[in-house]
């Protein structure tokens, strides 16, 4: 066996460097092009199963209990927070304007498009996302996954069609939870600290905060789940040996997921939108 | 051993021309392998030599990136998803750390084959489960146990019940006494014997161990890392009895059963010295 050290042999100077900068650069691509690959084979495997046989009752409840029931606790208590953030950071600049009784309108139309589902994605890609990638990391490292397989059962039937599931079937009421919480937040602080006046908080907000507006939030948060328990079961999947690697793997399901929610919001508000101001081109505005 | 295998038999299972490789790098080159059914073979070699590697291609666990696997004369390459299925509950495979599953007690592991694969009252389950579980010597107590309340032996035994709970044709043990003490490790190996007494198992263990391979197998294959090879030359560097072992010329085979470090030793003070220089 060579004991050479294997970098005495490489050649040195500024077009070595460069070719070994292009070379990286080049294998960053194709990791990319491979993962996106793998990750649309990966979903539709996942959908193949959703059409072909659906879980067993005793492996979907877990999952839903861990998505739904135990999520349910901290969405509730970061909507109150956000609620009465938006209050304090909106009040000065609206009381300045004149318009601090439409308090109420900004406050509940933010939540219920956009903070709302948007916060209850990312808290749930943070506690279940990292966990759910963690736990599959550790099942790939620890052969539990290859044990699944030897016994004739299919991993992703077994161990990720129930998250998805679970996903995407309870993102939806943690969303109305969330919301709920917010406007509860955003109403309390701003009727009980910057003594809004009660009538024209909840007048403004029925004039301008629409059943579409509340419909769009729930509507993406669905997408926002699937993202997220797809991203984080891949990753776990993918997982590389050892404990970095789990970490790894939980790290990047929560920064994959968080990045995909944005985009999926953006392109999905736009959509929405449009559509929705073609076919109503007569809604009320804020302003 | 008794009931020694028929060599006229068509091949339980049958290794062509195997090659796997992981990116750039070839775990196994070229491996040809014959297993009759009945035997006992035990596959041995350093850490890294691709043992493992090999147990998981011979069940599909990893894709060969050329050659074929057949298992009862079908190329499982070829098998749709559904019939690999069918094929699978065939295996049973006893995983290097046992592969519990963390989520489950002892008695869900041992029944989770069944409850995929049979239509069973939960009374049979229970009875089976129990039937297996005593079988490795283990009381009915554990059942409600999770995997991390037992000793590395106790998880090692489960593993075997749950892999024998299906009546395998093929038994796959991946280092079946890696990490557990002298006793422990023949009681894992008078299992395997018994494994073998009671049902009408093929067996292939991969293991380092040289009590274990002379103990249980009828025939030992040895591999050899890829890397410490001449290009060419055959990565199976013994096949025979385990009582010819001991008769092999062959100076790799006799420092790895002898257990002498030889020319690492050798690799290993000239790395220090470079890494020192």
């Amino acid at each position: 066996m060579s004991t050479a050290n294997p970098t005495a042999d490489r050649p040195q100077g500024f077009f070595a460097a460069l070719s070994d900068s292009m070379a990286d650069w080049g294998g960053v691509v194709i990791d990319s092009v491979t993962t996106t690959g793998d990750l649309t084979l990966f979903s539709l495997k996942v959908f193949s199963w959703l059409i072909a046989r659906l879980p067993r009752r005793e492996t979907l409840l877990p999952s839903f209990y861990q998505v739904g029931v135990l999520s349910l606790p901290v969405i509730a208590l970061t909507g109150t927070f956000i609620g009465m953030v938006l209050a304090v950071q909106s009040y000065f600049t609206f009381r300045d304007l004149g318009l601090e009784t439409r308090l109420g309108a900004v406050i509940n139309m933010t939540l219920v498009r956009e903070l709302g589902p948007v916060l209850a994605a990312t808290m749930l890609a943070g506690r279940v996302g990292c966990a759910m990638a963690a736990e599959l990391g550790t099942m790939r490292v620890t052969e539990q996954i290859d044990a699944l397989e030897s016994m004739g059962a299919d991993p992703i039937h077994y161990l990720v069609v129930p998250r998805f599931l679970a996903c995407i079937f309870l993102i939806p009421t943690l969303t109305i939870m969330a919301d709920f919480m917010g406007v509860v937040g955003g109403y309390v602080y701003s009727v009980s600290f910057l003594n809004i006046d009660m009538h024209h908080y909840w007048y403004n907000s029925q004039r301008f905060v629409h059943t579409f507006d509340l419909f769009s939030g729930i509507f993406k948060s669905i997408f926002f789940g699937a993202a997220i328990a797809l991203v984080s079961c891949y990753r776990g999947f993918h997982c590389t040996p050892g404990a970095e690697g789990v970490g790894r793997a939980a790290t990047a399901a929560f920064v994959w997921s968080f990045v995909l929610i944005l985009v999926i919001d953006l392109m999905l508000g736009k959509m929405m939108y449009t559509a929705y101001y073609y076919w109503f081109p007569n809604a009320s505005k804020l302003f | 051993m008794t009931d020694r295998p028929n060599l006229n038999d068509p091949p339980l299972v049958q290794a062509r021309r195997l090659r796997v490789e992981f990116g750039r790098q070839a775990v196994l080159r070229d491996v040809q392998l014959s297993v009759p059914r009945g035997q006992t073979l035990a596959i041995i070699g350093e850490s890294g030599c691709g043992k493992t590697v090999f147990l998981k291609t011979l069940i599909g666990l990893i894709k060969p990136t050329q050659g074929e696997v057949l298992f009862d004369g079908q190329n499982l390459q070829r098998l749709g998803d559904k019939e690999l299925v069918q094929q699978r509950i065939r295996f049973g495979y006893l995983f290097q750390n046992a592969a519990l599953f963390d989520s489950m007690t002892i008695g869900q592991n041992v029944a989770f084959p069944l409850r995929q694969h049979r239509q069973v009252t939960d009374s049979q389950v229970q009875e089976l489960v129990l039937a297996r579980l005593a079988e490795v010597g283990l009381p009915d107590s554990v059942v409600v146990k999770k995997p991390a309340e037992l000793s590395g032996g106790m998880r090692k035994r489960v593993g075997l019940a749950r892999a024998l709970v299906m009546n395998p044709e093929l038994m796959l043990y991946d280092e079946p006494t890696t990490g557990l003490d002298p006793i422990m490790s023949d009681v894992i190996n008078e299992l395997i014997m018994s494994t073998r007494r009671t049902h009408p198992v093929t067996s292939i263990v991969v293991t380092h161990d040289m009590r274990t391979a002379r103990k249980v197998a009828d025939r030992v294959v040895m591999l050899f890392p890829l890397s410490r090879l001449a290009p060419g030359e055959p990565q199976i560097i013994y096949d025979g009895p385990p009582s010819e072992l001991d008769n092999c010329h062959d100076r790799r085979v006799r420092q790895f059963i002898h257990g002498e470090a030889g020319e690492r030793l050798m690799e290993l003070r000239e790395s220090r010295t470079s890494a020192n220089a």
